[in-house]
């Protein structure tokens, strides 16, 4: 039993934090994250601890991903090239995309932003799509390079929860790389590490 | 004292690397594969997350048609070739200080030559960047 479970929620209390550190006004930023013993906040990670939006626009970004994602699997279990055992599973990833767009979506009204929308169109190739396996092929590419944004986006943000966060997300796009890689039987897990 | 402070001082700068060392030369094979790292958010001929790729060379960042950039990419001063991909690959929000790609970069400096040298031929060719 895989319990359900959401990442974000302890940006319950970094809300809480980001009220309070806004109403401290002579308090610099480096300060702020002194206070909060976040060096590596106070050090200053790149895009930075003087630009409060930074977070914003990285999880923004990750949800415009998604959005896309969930697009896409719609198109490949709209093609009718899919199998049943692969259609459910194509259901499945895409309903965990949609769970990664909520709760991306939630966090950035939460730290006072306004979420990305769902574009009306996607350019996909579907041209290029003949098969079942040009289906899975396609996904597992965008889920592969999801892998990679998102361990590209954990050093970025400043609240080490959102890093978190971030990471739980990216354990999911690697099981979805893998499995699909195994229903395109290639080796699920090629490397010990990704980049 | 002031003689071992000084052969100390230029041990320390001789040991610093050459500013005017040679970029590695790129391999585009191996860039492709790399460039699997950025098609969550990117593609050679379509806009998505980011912009297309296709036709990067030479372009001025923030410049594709009908894309939704960044404030802070609109308004960079950077014409896309090799020493600016380079800069820019290694810490995209170094460079572009409120990009919405946020993405911290890619650390290997072989790596990024080789990723450079496949986009110079693939954002190039008329197969990979017909719609």
């Amino acid at each position: 039993m895989i319990n359900q479970v959401n990442p974000f929620a302890a940006l319950e209390t970094l809300s809480r934090r980001r009220f309070l550190a806004g109403s401290g006004a002579t308090l610099s930023a480096a300060a702020i994250a002194l206070l909060a013993r976040r060096p590596a906040l106070a050090a200053g990670t790149p895009g930075s601890a003087d630009d409060p939006q930074a977070d914003t626009r990285i999880l923004n970004t990750a949800l415009g991903a998604e959005l896309e994602a969930i697009a896409a699997y719609a198109v490949g279990a709209g093609s009718g090239l899919l199998q049943k055992p692969v259609l459910d599973l194509a259901l499945q990833f895409q309903g965990h995309h949609k769970a990664h767009a909520e709760v991306l979506a939630q966090t950035v009204r939460k730290l006072g932003g306004t979420p990305v929308e769902a574009r009306a169109h996607y350019p996909f190739p579907t041209e290029t799509l003949k098969n079942q396996n040009d289906v899975l092929a396609f996904a597992a590419g965008l889920e592969r390079g999801a892998v990679s944004a998102y361990l590209g986006a954990v050093p970025l943000f400043h609240e080490r929860e959102l890093a978190g966060a971030a990471a739980s997300i990216l354990g999911d796009e690697a099981m979805h790389w893998a499995v699909l890689r195994q229903a395109l039987g290639q080796d699920p897990v090629p490397a010990a590490f990704m980049s | 004292m002031k003689s071992a402070a000084l052969a100390l001082l230029l041990a320390a700068v001789a040991a610093l690397p050459s500013g005017s060392a040679a970029a590695p030369t790129g391999d585009p094979t191996h860039g492709e594969e790399i460039y699997a790292r950025c098609v969550a958010c990117h593609s050679l001929a379509y806009d998505r997350t980011g912009p297309r790729h296709c036709g990067l060379f030479g372009r001025r960042a923030g410049s594709v048609p009908g894309f939704g950039y960044s404030p802070a990419m609109a308004r960079a001063a950077i014409v896309w070739n090799e020493k600016t991909l380079e800069r820019f690959l290694a810490s995209p929000a170094t460079v572009v200080p409120g990009t919405t790609m946020g993405y911290a970069g890619i650390a290997d400096p072989q790596e990024r030559a080789d990723l450079i040298a496949w986009l110079r031929l693939a954002s190039r060719s008329a197969e990979r960047c017909t719609p």
